[in-house]
């Protein structure tokens, strides 16, 4: 096919559309617009880890609201990231009871070993990008990292880190999510 | 031991299925209450256990639920708050993945109660896989007839739907959750009206923590009044508590209100003392809102008395030398915490998740955020710490929710209990920003 420079409209899969519909249905008929935060993770685990521009039209356009009604939502909840990420999204718990236990030595350590910096783009591989995040709810078990949605816990010892780090580099796909037969392989854009 | 009223089965292989969960009595009380109770009874069994809500708030569920307005036709909604994200807080994540039955059981028993048709679960978006053990336990219940049209050949309908956050600390204030469920920002609401009579879609909504719905099972098949036997006073049942920080067994305990807290930090039923032989510091008691406390005063009253894990013993003294049972967030710290450096840790967190709306919160989360990173990053000066104090004055009343308390009281009660170390990062920049250094005590300063 003939490429342009324009982006291409992206278009969630049928399964995903599935999984929309099922989810709109838990919502009065008039009240659509409430499925906005699940249809948003839906985009973001659909289309790399992350909700482009165009990403966010393409759920206004699904829930039926005005594009800046995504925007105020995309860009208030953390959990949307807004530019392209790695392969994968650690996101490193910082707030107090992770700290006590050594989050920010686990921080310099991950930023050590994976040459990410966090709050920056992804390592020059493009696995990882590093993410810095408030409390997870798993603070009897600092230090706590979560990638898309497994918590890694008790991160303190270099065997803990590294068996992670090598099960996230031994992954071709996502995990595949309940309504999908298989991790889409748009998941692993930067490869 | 005491008595485990929600988590008693908890390690029991298979609890998360409704097969298990049924032969160790679940679901008992949606039969009790649908077929032998009418609602308002069954509000009344939960007035009369004396259950204080366990988000934090503590304020006492039945009473709330019988705020809820009935105009005729107009439909109501149970929500149940699952964004779990207190610092220190970690027991709903826990009860909800090993025993989602327990948490549905309690939905549709409290919705019954309330008269709720359509209920949802708002669990933190964080918690997806949560949120998908919950899905499946739901389908079950469906299938088993506790959901759905005409529950138990009662006529009684009920549809239970859970809703995933997107990171955002605010919205665990419930009308900013409510806001997030419609597919807003999570900007707290006004108040008046509140929930009971304008909630989710404007209607009458009733919204209560996790471990609060959890508890009415065990109120409805054993009675409020004897829920109510156990604990001490205004302190009824039992209460989860997150452990965590410097103790030698971190993780959640259930304990009947009214344990020492000496007790609960050092005996090897619960925390087991704190880790690798170093004395306790603080222990911030409820969640990284309430005020820090120093050891002698998280284990003694002012008065000497022994401090307990009640709402009452927690915040004997007030704010002076008392604090707060909270969410349950127990965080411990040893003898080398940086009091600066954590304080700072938590003013940046209330400053990240301040929604922005008001002024007093959004500006001045920011000021104590800056000015305790200077303190603790060795550029104080001597006027910080007033500073703080009158910043952290100023916003507390002076906001739509409660956020801005939160914000404020854990840099006050820091300044109030430990302001020597305060002084001490100030006077001695150098060695406070040595690593590895901690303020060595008040003998210093003389």
């Amino acid at each position: 096919m003939e490429s342009t420079n324009a982006p291409a409209k992206p278009q969630f899969s049928e399964a995903a559309k599935a999984e929309i519909d099922r989810i709109c249905k838990q919502y009065p008929a008039e009240r659509r617009k409430s499925a906005m935060l699940p249809v948003l993770h839906i985009a973001q685990a659909e289309f790399g880890g992350w909700v482009a521009p165009e990403v966010q039209d393409l759920v206004a356009e699904v829930l039926g609201v005005k594009p800046i009604e995504v925007y105020e939502v995309s860009t208030f909840y953390t959990m949307f990231n807004l530019k392209p990420v790695g392969k994968h999204v650690l996101e490193i718990c910082r707030t107090g009871p992770c700290q006590l236990r050594g989050s920010d030595e686990l921080t310099a350590e991950l930023e050590r070993i994976t040459g990410a910096k966090v709050g920056e783009g992804p390592s020059a591989d493009g696995l990882f990008t590093l993410k810095e995040v408030e409390c997870l709810a798993a603070c009897g078990f600092a230090p706590v990292v979560q990638v898309r949605e497994k918590y890694y816990e008790q991160l303190d010892t270099e065997e803990s880190v590294n068996a992670m780090l090598s099960e996230l580099r031994n992954m071709v796909h996502r995990p595949a999510l309940p309504w999908e037969e298989t991790g889409l392989p748009n998941a692993v854009a930067n490869n | 031991m005491g008595r485990k009223l929600l988590t008693e089965h908890i390690n029991v292989e298979g609890i998360d299925t409704l097969e298990v969960y049924r032969k160790h009595g679940g679901y008992r009380s949606v039969e009790k209450a649908i077929k032998t109770m009418t609602p308002d009874e069954v509000v009344e069994e939960v007035k009369k256990s004396g259950l204080r809500g366990r988000g934090g708030a503590g304020f006492p569920t039945g009473m709330k639920w019988s705020f809820l307005a009935k105009p005729e036709g107009v439909p109501r909604y149970l929500v149940c708050n699952a964004d779990e994200s207190e610092p220190g807080t970690f027991k709903d994540r826990q009860l909800m993945s090993k025993l989602p039955h327990l948490l549905i059981e309690g939905m549709i028993t409290s919705s019954y109660a309330l008269g709720a048709n359509t209920s949802y679960i708002y669990i933190r978006g964080e918690l997806l896989y949560v949120l998908r053990i919950l899905e499946k336990a739901i389908a079950e219940a469906y299938a088993a007839g506790f959901l759905g049209k005409n529950i138990l050949g009662s006529g009684y309908d009920l549809d239970l739907y859970v809703h995933p956050g997107g990171g955002a600390y605010i919205c665990g204030e419930e009308t900013a959750l409510l806001e997030s469920l419609e597919g807003k920002r999570g900007n707290p609401r006004n108040k008046p009206p509140f929930p009971a009579v304008q909630g989710l879609y404007a209607r009458p909504t009733v919204v209560n923590n996790v471990e609060s719905i959890a508890a009415v099972p065990v109120i409805v098949n054993d009675g409020g009044d004897e829920y109510a036997k156990i604990g001490i006073g205004r302190s009824t049942g039992t209460k989860l508590i997150s452990a965590c920080g410097h103790l030698n067994k971190p993780g959640i305990y259930e304990i009947e209100l009214g344990v020492p807290v000496e007790e609960f930090i050092y005996s090897d039923e619960y925390c087991g003392g704190i880790w690798k032989g170093r004395d306790l510091k603080a222990v911030v008691a409820g969640g990284s809102s309430v005020p820090i406390l120093p050891k002698e005063l998280i284990l003694k009253t002012a008065a000497g008395e022994p401090r307990l894990m009640t709402y009452e013993s927690l915040s004997d003294g007030g704010f002076v030398t008392g604090t707060m049972l909270g969410s349950g967030g127990f965080i411990a710290m040893d003898e080398t915490t940086c009091i600066v450096r954590n304080t700072w840790n938590f003013s940046r967190f209330y400053h990240h998740e301040s929604c922005g709306q008001c002024s007093p919160c959004r500006e001045g989360t920011g000021w104590l955020e800056k000015i305790l990173h200077r303190i603790e990053h060795g550029h104080g000066t001597e006027r910080d710490i007033d500073v703080l104090a009158s910043v952290a004055k100023q916003i507390e009343g002076n906001t739509i929710c409660p956020l801005g308390e939160a914000a404020a009281w854990p840099v006050s009660a820091a300044i109030r209990h430990f302001r020597d170390e305060f002084e001490w990062h100030i006077r001695h920049p150098q060695e406070a920003t040595r690593p590895g250094v901690v303020y060595p005590g008040k003998a210093v300063l003389a």
